[in-house]
């Protein structure tokens, strides 16, 4: 993905999943604020997309999520609750009966401590999913052969985790990120852990497509002003990235004398 | 009676628990703990822990914003049956109580669940009373089965065996709460003094074979005040942590029901029993601090909140602690859509509707969560 960065500006630059485009490089999470905030966030977050989970959609009935969605917002819906890739499919099939459209953020999920992803049913689910047409994003721990078995399957982008969850501990897994930023030719999008905007900053500078975030939101004192945050802040990673970051020297000047100074 | 590792763990480190020996600073240390111990958890049940409280609070309230948002369940119990096999000395449905039995048909239950279905809800709870000759299995299945098609359906029902539990889940059941009641073998016995509960062990056990019969999640709790209740809420909290660790993908939620008046003959027998009138000892403050003290020990454990409390204190723990709260209750059989046709467990001292549970929801800045569960 080093290539994007090669003479780009801001104005043409798109983040494309699954053949469509968008400007706003923040997903939004719709999981832990009241649902009257939904709009207001999202409009301060800038945001086009935005997840949600299956399962608590409540069709025609009571505090139902999809109402609060404002149109035009591509919806992800999230296969939450799923512990196989079975369960994630049957998930995925029935956010499309309820019109969510055919982009799936494929989640399956072993533990419910942690809630950290599992890989490999993950991969499998993507599979799945892919061949119904689905355009999926598995959300995975930031494993590079895992990234590729998701790739092969027919992921649309690859979603790793930047820390557990609900944490707001940034990236621990910055350097796994990096690799998969590097070596997979999808858009790479940080999930899951993001809790300050200079996180979600560093996570663009180092290459992310984009960022998704929800705890970090919900839990601030003010979430609509913290999603205006976050999408500078996202805005100004991603320049970073197009731009190149210049050099960083991080030890100190070595020793004087060369080591090739024997050279003739 | 310690075939299972689990309950050898759980009652050896209960009967083991030293409270009296914990100061506030142990209470303190273990607050200041990231991630909390199992001797932790002893300490925040303390007495000396009673002094932190306000400190436990506000990192319990913060632990549930991180792991819940700010997302309240919202649920109702349907009592489809009270007959019962045993003679609980502390309970209403006690099988020598002179009070009203029956069963609802299944006409009456569709009845009762249009009803429920009429005011928005989307998960229930079925609940007998414990007697596999009047509400068997298949029974019990024929309304798990009828009440799917409305709602998610957990169940409170007798202990079962795997198979029994896996044709419940086959039915459309995917939540399971059995109450071990005391977790004190010697006070179980006593309390419990006919019947098939007597059988302690099988009722220990019965999450686990829930688990293993493909239920999604379990809930354990004991009947506060019954035996010493710090005991019990350790025993009741290290059940629900080893639970986990064996069963991880298992949703575990906690339930913590405070001793209410209960029918008039059993409360002179509960009497005879404890000397005392049960249930001596858990204000609301130790029931404060014991749930608490599960959230920061459990933090992504459900926490539900029972009308046996009254309004005020229940408002107060949502957000704060309690995760999932129960709407328009009756505790007799049926009751809703036509007359009650048998008489309740306990009394209920929240009598709100789900309207009027929303609307308290909502003024606390919380959302109110109708559905939360798909059943795949």
């Amino acid at each position: 993905m080093g290539g994007e960065q090669a003479g780009k500006t801001g104005a043409e630059d798109w983040l494309e999943i699954g053949g469509r485009r968008f400007r706003s490089r923040f997903i939004l999470g719709s999981g832990k604020f009241s649902l009257e905030m939904t709009r207001a966030v999202l409009e301060n977050a800038g945001a086009e997309m935005a997840t949600l989970a299956v399962r608590r959609a409540n069709v025609g009935g009571e505090e139902n999520i999809l109402d609060y969605m404002p149109p035009g917002i591509t919806l992800l819906p999230n296969t939450s609750g799923a512990r196989t890739a079975e369960e994630a499919l049957r998930i995925a099939r029935l956010a499309r009966e309820i019109g969510c459209g055919d982009f799936v953020k494929i989640e399956v999920v072993r533990d419910t401590k942690y809630l950290l992803p599992d890989n490999y049913e993950t991969a499998r689910a993507t599979e799945m999913a892919a061949r119904e047409g689905f355009i999926a994003l598995p959300y995975m721990y930031p494993d590079l052969s895992a990234a590729r078995d998701m790739a092969q399957a027919g992921a649309a982008a690859i979603m790793p985790l930047g820390a557990p969850i609900g944490s707001n501990q940034g990236l621990l897994t910055r350097e796994f990120i990096r690799i998969l930023v590097e070596e997979i030719d999808l858009p790479i999008i940080v999930d899951a852990g993001i809790g300050r905007p200079s996180q979600a900053c560093e996570a663009m500078e180092i290459g992310a497509a984009a960022v998704m975030a929800n705890t970090a939101i919900a839990t601030a004192g003010d979430a609509a002003v913290m999603a205006c945050a976050f999408k500078s802040a996202i805005e100004a990673g991603r320049l970073a990235w197009l731009a190149g970051p210049g050099r960083v020297l991080e030890r100190r000047a070595e020793a004087a004398s060369p080591l090739t100074g024997f050279l003739r | 009676m310690t075939d299972s590792p689990l309950m050898a763990e759980v009652l050896a480190a209960a009967r083991a628990a030293d409270f009296a020996s914990f100061t506030a600073a142990d209470a303190r240390a273990a607050l200041e703990r990231e991630t909390l111990r199992p001797a932790d958890l002893a300490a925040l049940l303390s007495p000396a822990a009673l002094s932190l409280l306000e400190d436990m609070a506000r990192r319990a309230r913060a632990a549930t914003i991180k792991y819940f948002g700010n997302a309240v369940a919202l649920f109702t119990p349907l009592y489809i049956a009270n007959y019962c096999e045993n003679e609980c000395v502390y309970c209403g449905f006690n099988c020598r109580n002179k009070i009203r039995r029956g069963r609802l048909s299944p006409e009456e239950m569709a009845a009762e669940m249009e009803n429920i279905a009429s005011t928005g809800l989307k998960e229930i709870l079925l609940l007998t009373g414990e007697s596999r000759r009047q509400s068997g299995v298949d029974y019990i299945g024929a309304a798990v089965a009828m009440a799917r098609r409305y709602f998610t359906v957990g169940v409170e029902i007798y202990p079962l065996d795997t198979a029994e539990y896996a044709y419940l889940h086959e039915q459309g059941a995917d939540f399971v709460s059995v109450y071990q009641e005391t977790y004190d073998p010697e006070i179980y016995a006593a309390v419990h003094r006919r019947g098939p509960k007597r059988a302690y062990a099988y009722r220990f056990q019965a999450q686990e074979r829930a688990l293993r019969g493909g239920m999604r999640g379990v809930a354990v709790g004991a009947l506060l005040g019954l035996g010493d209740y710090r005991r019990d809420a350790l025993a009741a909290g290290l059940h629900a942590f080893l639970l986990q660790k064996h069963y991880p993908h298992a949703e575990i939620s906690f339930s913590v029901p405070r001793l209410r008046p209960y029918a008039r003959d059993t409360l002179k027998e509960g009497r005879a029993v404890f000397g005392h009138p049960a249930g001596r000892g858990v204000g609301e403050r130790e029931l404060l601090q014991v749930m608490l003290a599960f959230r920061l020990f459990m933090p992504f454990a459900g926490i539900t909140i029972s009308t046996r409390e009254r309004a005020g204190f229940r408002d107060h723990v949502l957000g704060l602690c309690a995760t999932k709260i129960s709407a328009g209750v009756t505790v007799g059989v049926g009751g809703r859509a036509l007359a009650e046709k048998g008489d309740g467990q306990f009394e209920i001292s929240d009598p709100r509707g789900v309207g009027a549970m929303r609307a308290a929801i909502r003024a606390r800045g919380l959302q109110p969560v109708f559905r939360d569960h798909l059943y795949v």
